[in-house]
Order: structure tokens, then C-alpha cells, then sequence
């Protein structure tokens, strides 16, 4: 990254002078909070940074930020995040959505952002409704979910995030809850630093229209029963006191406790993020806090070719090889042309 | 077929070449229009050509055309042929129509067999009977056989040769206007400068065409076209779509804004992005995105980034990016969106000119959104308008709206290849630092022309946030403040009206003492140019107004039409431009000529519809 870094940034340095007006008690502002964080770790000076944002309570966020941004129309933050970011590669920009803006109306700007993998940070707050229009199912909700939109429940079943952007060949996925403060800001800085699209999921509380609907997984009660903290290159743990592990099962995962069943720490998956097949990287992102912890931290991290970055190239290369002055000498040495005197 | 040549001098004429859409029609008739054009003939050429690629060979819906009018005060293809090169039945029924009183038909009397004939549909066995062609004036050549003599030794094989069959009949046509072979040689010669073996084959094919005819006289007469006198320079031929790619190109170099396209597929407007994608050579990035509105927002995103940043599309593309212009309304960002009209609603007609997207241009958004409008009067204009719909678009910060259509994107002119310092300066209004230093406020307004400033990302100090929601005229904050509101919407008004003072005046032309004006707007100018010289000719005084700038109208537009008794507005609608008008000049009975078939209009019935008028 060519921005101008600096060690001595403070999350303040971020914030803008608005009040913050989403909901007492939202998810929202713990992510915000974090990404003030974040940014000061990673020190990139404000006014190098970019953060677009599409329509719903998540998508306010550039107004609260200290540096460029854009609060733009339902769904289309991927696709003029996609234009910043194209126009001016020295830039760092940051993608603001929420389940319905991001995965529903945007779902079309969202797989094919992934698929060019455009250097772009996308933060998914993912609250399994629509709560600026009052209480909708979203794309992210569980079949059977009851709104104002699906009295008698929801017939339809959801998107798994993490499972459309492996679809579309995604390089980067990481996964963290409003609440995990630190696996969040760890979390944003490897999206940050990652070349490609980085796609962070962040499972968030509407306390208004979907009140708990992340408490199977968050409820302190089980928290470290039902998630596991994964880190390239160790060995995925989880449990109180990290007494459980991942094994392989045949071609499937398989929580088990170390010391039982024959099962001893050897058998225990190490993780790593930057294989580039992503067989298992899915299937970690699959796992959803029932019968395997749900997936927290980086669970893909692989280097490819970033899109911006080969347009950019493409763009030199060609113009020194063909090596034209401006407009008027490549009609002149592209074109028939013929002398009027 | 006569004994002897005459000929005979005519200040411009039509021809036409019409065959399969594989059998290279396009190419014939652009060797011959630019051979022409650098003899000092002016041009103007339409190729019409159907919706499928490749339809199945010799049938009626498979014919493609293409048609060129050469010589003096040339404005338009012309409304009828003078010379039919038809390459097989099908060509020869579907485009007999096209053709003048009187005029000539040269085809390929090879393929007069049954099974030909069956598939164009013929009752009978003899086309020129069935047709009632006039057989003094019809020269039927053996093209597939001579095709086949000429290149018996050339060791091609069957499929390889009749490719050449085009360049047969550009041989046969070539000797008919006194286009000297070399200049045709020249041009293959580039074509093909990668295929020594086609250009000889080619090369041989176009000359034993040209010696048919020379031996055989094949012809009624044969044609001196008479030369224009035209401004020094260096031309070359250029149609609609590519002179809209450059005269970005030739903003972005006056602006100092790198250009960025963001685009998608359509018919007729693809070509812009191909020639934008290839420009990548002039440091554009050009980026075919998933879709119409990827395409737009992600060039939304390049302009709040400080890129001349533009979208390509047609009628359907434009409804689907209307949200999206809403957001450049609002943002007040400069944008161009490239609107190349063809026949709707829906997917309608793609391949057919039409001028129907004016009111979704002007109106086709939600809620008060004002946006500066301009069109393209002819193939070379492109270059000019896209060059000023980007100037405007920059130092007004406004999106721009230019409509072509798919005739004059297609269509070809020769033009002079300008200078850059013949176009002037762009000048963005940046944010300054001494403006920072005074509290710049990201909707603070220029007093005078009502523009925002342009504070582009990597500026220190001048960090900020724009977006759809309504903001507050002094905080720039968000505000739902019901004045506020009405304050706002009469600033961004006020910023588009006020483009009216920096826009050329409306030049009525022709006969000024008129009290007729025909009044069109857009690519229909060459049209209504010759109708109103040749109503001036007959003796009927006629002025022209034609539109370029359509919001705001030029100052000077309606004080213009006023002095006028009679004000006809023709259009390829059903009066859109009309009722705009009418709107603005509620006192005056605005006439109307509309044609909406799909096809541009004939001169003929420009100055029928305006006779009427005046006599009724």
C-alpha cells in the first residue's frame, strides 16, 4: 500500500464531528468504534481512505467517519466502491453494507466485486433483517422467520455469506460478532492488508426488529462452546479451556475432545488461510454454532491478482508500447487518413 | 444494355450494396466511400443491418446494407438509391424499394437459380420480370462465375474465393464513378497488411471487376461527381460511436481528468466501449461491468475520485441507471451518460434509429432532478458534443446527458482531424487551500454560477461525505428541513439553468426573412438541412433550427422561435421535442412532422409535411 503511514494515528483521528444517531444499544456502534480502531493500527492517513456505503442502518457509517466517503443508493456500494478504487489504486477503500443491501438488491455488484477481486474492504453487518424499513426477513434469514413481511414465516432458504463469496471465488473471508471487540479490529486490519477483495462478515444485534437472533452464539453462557477463534497456523481449539478441537472426518469436519476417544492434539487441524483451495476454508465458513463452533477470525486469506492493480498495468503496458502522444497522433497512425490542401 | 458511355456530371449521388449481413457489404462500402472522400467528395454513409448476426444465408431477413452518398453538400445518406448493387435475390427484393426512378441495379445473375429464388420467396423463376425491374438500366453481371475464373489459379478454395465477391462488385461500382483502382489497392493493402495472400486475391478480384466493366461499358452512363471545396487538413472517416470515444478522449486531455468508462453491452452503443477499451493505449480505463447500473455507479464512484468519468448505453440501459443519476443529481458530481437511441419501448427495436428517450432523459428520474441535456446533430458532430457534454458536466458539476442514435453512431462522415488547441481548456473548480482555510463547507456554491466545488480524495483538510440524502444549503449536513429542502432544489435548478449563459446561441439558418422555421433537434439535422434548402430552391422560404442543447435551451432559443408564424418541429417520435417546446411557448401553435418507423426520415417527406403545413 503506497498511503502514508503513520504510527501515531489515534482512532479520534477518525471520528467524525457527527452525532451517532442508529438505535441505543445497536451493534452498529461497537463495529464503529472498532474501525476508528482499526484504521489508527493500520495508520493510513483519512485522507487517503474512501468508505462507501449503500442504503440501511449500517450504510449511515461514512457519515460518521473523519475521511472521504459516500452514502449512496440500495445495493450499488460494491459497484462505486469498484469505480474508486479502479480510478485511483493509491487510495484504501472501504465498503459499508448490510444482509439486504449487500446480498439482495447489491447481490448481483456483491459476487462479481468478489469474482475481479478488487482491492476493496467490505464490511457485511449481518443482523438477519431489514431494520431501516421497520422489520423485514432479509436474504440472511433462517427459513420460517416470522416479520411483518412473512407473517406466517419465510418459505425460502437463506444465503450463507461466506458460502456465496467462496462461490464467486473469494480470496479473503473473515467472520466476527458486534461484541468480539478484538476479533473484530484483528479482523479489519487483515482485511486492510489484504490485496484482493476482503469480505468481513460481522454478525450484528438489532435490538429493535431481531433482538438475539446471534444469542445461540453469543450468549456468554457458551460463547466459547459454540465458536472457535481461528489463526493461521495454529491448531483449531475451542472450548473453556480450549479443551476441544477440529478433526478431519472423512471429507468432513468433526468436533472433538482432546483426550478422548483416542482423539489426542496431533489430530487437531492446524489452520491455514492462505491455501488456495478453499475446500476447507468452506467448509469452516459452514459451520454455524449448532453441531460445530461457528467460524471467528480469518478463515481465508489468499493472494491473487487484484483487479485495479492489472488494469492499472494493462493501462501502462499498452500505452508504452504503442506510444502515442496524444489523441490526434494515434488517429494518424491508426486511421486512413488523407491530405485536404 | 446501350452501345455507348455518357457521361454524366451530378453534383452527389446515392449507392447502395446490399447483400447477405456475411458478404462484406460494410467493408465494399466503406473502400468506396473513403476512396471517394479522399478525392474531394463529401460523404455521408448508413449502414442498416439486421438484429441477428448471421441469419440464414440468402433469405429475406438475412439482407444487410449499406449506403452511401457522395459529392456536393452532401448532409445525408440520401433518401434513395441512384446506383443497387445487389448480391443475390433476397437483396435484390428487399431493397428494390430504396431505389430511385430510373436508377441502376447491378446483381449477380449467378444466383438467380431455383433454390435461391425460392428462398427470397420469388412467385417466379425471372426476378426482373417479377420485379418489373427496367432491363436497359439492370446489369446483369455473372459475378460468381467471374469471381471463380479471376481466382481459378490462386490455388483458395471454394469458401475462400466467394469471399471476394464483394470486392468484384466494389470493382464493377469503382469504374462506374471513375474511382481509380490504385486508391482501392492502397486500402486493402492496410486491411490486409498482415495477409499478403488476401490482399493479392483481393487485389486481383477488385481490378477484374473494374475491367468487366471498363470492356464490357456496363453501363447507362457512367458518373463525374462533382468535388466540395473543403477546409486544408487531414481527414478521416469516422462514424458516430468512435467520434463520441474521442471527443472524451480529446476532454480528458483538455480537462486534466484521466477518463474512466464504466459500461455495459448494447446495441448500438457497444462500439463506444470498444473503442474506449482500446484507447487503454491513451491511458483510459474502460471497465464493461456486470451490469447497466454497475456501469454508471461504478463511474460515479471514479468522479467522486476526480476522474472524467462516463457511461455508455442505449434506451433500456439508461432506465435502468435512473436511480443512479439521481445520486449524481444530488452528490452534484460531473458525469457523462452516453444515451445511443434506437427503437423501444423495451428491447424494441435494436438495431433502428429512433428519438424516443428525450422525455426520459429530461424527466426520467425520481423527484426534482434536473439534469443538462445535449445531442449529437451528425456523425462528426459526436466528437464536439461529447467533448462539450464532458466540458459542461466538469466545470458545472453536473451530469450530462448526450443522446445520440443508432443512425448517427453507425453512420460516417469524413472529418478533419482537429489540433488540440482547437478545443479550449477545461477548468474543473477544485476546492483550494485558501478555501479551506475559510471553512469550506462541501456544498458551499459558487455565488455567481451556483456550482459546488470538486474536493477530490488525497486533498488534505478537505475530507468529506456526499450522498443521496438531502443536505443542509450552509452545514452540508444531513437535513430533512422542509425550506432546506425547497432552497435546495431551487439551487441545483438554478445550477442547470444557469448553463444556459455558458452554451453557444441558437443560429437559425437558411432564409432569415422566413416565417417558417422547421425546427428539429439531434441527428436529424442533415435531414432537415436539405429539406429546408431544397423547399429554399423551390422558391418556399424556410429557416432551420436545429437543437444541440436541449437543457437548458440556449438564451437566445425562444425570443428566436417567437418572430417565427410557423413553427414545425419534425422528430423520429410522436412530438416529444414538440410538447417541450409548447410548454415553453404556450402562445404558439407548435406543428409537427413525426415519422416513427424505425428509420431515419426522408428529405422527401420533411418537405411534404412542411408544404402541408404552410398551405393548410
Amino acid at each position: 500500500m503506497n498511503q502514508t503511514e503513520c504510527a501515531a494515528r489515534k482512532a479520534a483521528d477518525y471520528k467524525s464531528d457527527q452525532n451517532v444517531r442508529w438505535c441505543p444499544g445497536c451493534g452498529d456502534h461497537a463495529i464503529l468504534n472498532v474501525l476508528h480502531k482499526a484504521m489508527a493500527e493500520l495508520g493510513t492517513d483519512p485522507k487517503d481512505i474512501v468508505v462507501v456505503s449503500g442504503i440501511g442502518c449500517s450504510s449511515r457509517l461514512p457519515y460518521y467517519m473523519n475521511t472521504y466517503g459516500m452514502h449512496t443508493i440500495h445495493g450499488r456500494a460494491a459497484a462505486i466502491a469498484t469505480g474508486v478504487k479502479t480510478s485511483r489504486p493509491e487510495l484504501t477503500v472501504w465498503q459499508i453494507s448490510g444482509d439486504g443491501d449487500g446480498l439482495a438488491i447489491g447481490g448481483n455488484h456483491f459476487i462479481h466485486a468478489v469474482r475481479r477481486n478488487v482491492d476493496i474492504n467490505m464490511l457485511l453487518f449481518n443482523n438477519k433483517i431489514y431494520g431501516l424499513t421497520k422489520g423485514q426477513y432479509s436474504p440472511t434469514s433462517a427459513r420460517g422467520t416470522v416479520t411483518k413481511s412473512s407473517p406466517y414465516g419465510t418459505t425460502e432458504d437463506p444465503f450463507v455469506p461466506a458460502e456465496l463469496c467462496f462461490g464467486a471465488r473469494g480470496t479473503f473471508f473473515a467472520r466476527s460478532i458486534d461484541v468480539e471487540l478484538a476479533t473484530s479490529q484483528e479482523v479489519m486490519v487483515a482485511a486492510a492488508r489484504h490485496k484482493g477483495t476482503s469480505v468481513v462478515e460481522i454478525l450484528q444485534n438489532c435490538m429493535i426488529f431481531n433482538n438475539g437472533i446471534h444469542n445461540h452464539v453469543t450468549d456468554r453462557e457458551f460463547r466459547q462452546d459454540r465458536t472457535i477463534h481461528l489463526r493461521d497456523g495454529e491448531k483449531m481449539l475451542f472450548g473453556k479451556n480450549n479443551e476441544k478441537g477440529l478433526v478431519q472426518d472423512g471429507f468432513l469436519l468433526k468436533a472433538v475432545t482432546v483426550g478422548e476417544d483416542g482423539y489426542t492434539i496431533d489430530d487437531v487441524l492446524v489452520h491455514d488461510a492462505h491455501c488456495e483451495s478453499n475446500f476447507l476454508h468452506q467448509q469452516l465458513a459452514m459451520m454455524d454454532g449448532y453441531s460445530l463452533p461457528l467460524a471467528l477470525g480469518v478463515i481465508r486469506d489468499y493472494d491473487a491478482l487484484s483487479y485495479e492493480t492489472e488494469v492499472a498495468a494493462q493501462v501502462e503496458e499498452v500505452k508504452a508500447k504503442k506510444g502515442f502522444t496524444d489523441l490526434r497522433d494515434m488517429i494518424l497512425k491508426t486511421c486512413e487518413t488523407w491530405e485536404v490542401k | 444494355m446501350l452501345e455507348n458511355t455518357t457521361i454524366k456530371t451530378l453534383p452527389k449521388v446515392v449507392v447502395r450494396f446490399a447483400g447477405d449481413s456475411g458478404d462484406g457489404m460494410q467493408l465494399a462500402g466503406n473502400i468506396f466511400s473513403n476512396v471517394s472522400a479522399a478525392q474531394g467528395n463529401q460523404i455521408s454513409t448508413f449502414p442498416d443491418y439486421p438484429a441477428e448476426i448471421r441469419a440464414p444465408q440468402g433469405s429475406l431477413s438475412g439482407v444487410s446494407g449499406y449506403q452511401v452518398c457522395i459529392g456536393r453538400g452532401v448532409y445525408t445518406p440520401g433518401d434513395k438509391a441512384d446506383v443497387l448493387v445487389a448480391m443475390n435475390p433476397a437483396a435484390l427484393k428487399t431493397n428494390i424499394s430504396h431505389l430511385k426512378q430510373g436508377g441502376i441495379i447491378i446483381c449477380d445473375s449467378d444466383t438467380f437459380r431455383p433454390a435461391d429464388l425460392r428462398k427470397a420467396e420469388y412467385a417466379t423463376d425471372d426476378p426482373v420480370t417479377e420485379l418489373k425491374l427496367d432491363e436497359d438500366r439492370t446489369l446483369l453481371v455473372p459475378m460468381t462465375s467471374l469471381l471463380k475464373e479471376t481466382l481459378a489459379d490462386s490455388g483458395m478454395d471454394q469458401k475462400a474465393i466467394m469471399k471476394s465477391k464483394n470486392m468484384l462488385a466494389l470493382g464493377i461500382v469503382c469504374w462506374l464513378f471513375d474511382r481509380p483502382v490504385e486508391s482501392v489497392l492502397r486500402k486493402l493493402q492496410a486491411k490486409f497488411a498482415k495477409k499478403p495472400g488476401v490482399y493479392e486475391a483481393n487485389a486481383k478480384v477488385v481490378q477484374a471487376g473494374w475491367d468487366y466493366a471498363h470492356n464490357t461499358h456496363a453501363s447507362i452512363s457512367s458518373y463525374r461527381i462533382e468535388t466540395a471545396p473543403t477546409r486544408k487538413g487531414t481527414y478521416t472517416d469516422v462514424n458516430g460511436n468512435t467520434a463520441t470515444a474521442w471527443g472524451l478522449i480529446m476532454a480528458s486531455q483538455k480537462s486534466g481528468r484521466p477518463l474512466y468508462l464504466g459500461s455495459y453491452p448494447i446495441t448500438p452503443a457497444t462500439d463506444i466501449l470498444h473503442e474506449l477499451a482500446k484507447r487503454k493505449d491513451l491511458g483510459v480505463k474502460a471497465c464493461q461491468m456486470e451490469d447497466e447500473i454497475a456501469g454508471i455507479c461504478s463511474a460515479i464512484g471514479a468522479s467522486y475520485a476526480g476522474h472524467l468519468a462516463v457511461t455508455s448505453t442505449s434506451g433500456p440501459g439508461l432506465a435502468l441507471k435512473g436511480e443512479a443519476m439521481g445520486l449524481a443529481v444530488m452528490a452534484e458530481l460531473p458525469l457523462v451518460i452516453i444515451d445511443v437511441q434506437r427503437g423501444g419501448p423495451s428491447t424494441g427495436l435494436p438495431t433502428k434509429t429512433e428519438q424516443t428517450d428525450l422525455m426520459q432523459a429530461l424527466y426520467g428520474r425520481n423527484g426534482e432532478s434536473p439534469i443538462c441535456v445535449v445531442a449529437a446533430a451528425s456523425p462528426t458532430d459526436c466528437f464536439t458534443m461529447a467533448f462539450e457534454a464532458a466540458r459542461i458536466a466538469i466545470e458545472h458539476m453536473t451530469p450530462v446527458i448526450l443522446l445520440s442514435d443508432a443512425f448517427i453512431a453507425n453512420g460516417s462522415s469524413a472529418w478533419r482531424i482537429p489540433e488540440a488547441d482547437e478545443y479550449p481548456e477545461i477548468k474543473p473548480q477544485f476546492v483550494t487551500p485558501e478555501m479551506l482555510e475559510k471553512g469550506w463547507k462541501p456544498y458551499q456554491r459558487n455565488a455567481e454560477n451556483w456550482v459546488r466545488y470538486w474536493a477530490v480524495p488525497g486533498m488534505e483538510g478537505a475530507m468529506h461525505r456526499v450522498g443521496g440524502l438531502e443536505k443542509d444549503f450552509e452545514t452540508s449536513v444531513i437535513s430533512t428541513d422542509g425550506a432546506n429542502h425547497a432552497r435546495m432544489v431551487e439551487a441545483r435548478r438554478q445550477k442547470v439553468a444557469h448553463i444556459a449563459t455558458d452554451i453557444p446561441a441558437l443560429e437559425i439558418q437558411g432564409c432569415k426573412d422566413a416565417d417558417t422555421v422547421l425546427v428539429g433537434w439531434g441527428g436529424t439535422y442533415g435531414h432537415l438541412y436539405t429539406a429546408m434548402e431544397q423547399l429554399n430552391e423551390e422558391g418556399r422560404k424556410v429557416a432551420l433550427a436545429q437543437f444541440c442543447y436541449i437543457n437548458p435551451l440556449p438564451a437566445n432559443a425562444l425570443e428566436e422561435l417567437r418572430r417565427f408564424k410557423r413553427i414545425i418541429v419534425a422528430e423520429l417520435n410522436t412530438g416529444m421535442f414538440a410538447d417541450y417546446l409548447q410548454s415553453k411557448l404556450p402562445e404558439k401553435e407548435i406543428l409537427r412532422i413525426n415519422k416513427i418507423e424505425g428509420q431515419p426520415f426522408m428529405v422527401s417527406e420533411i418537405t411534404e409535411g412542411v408544404i402541408k403545413h404552410m398551405e393548410a
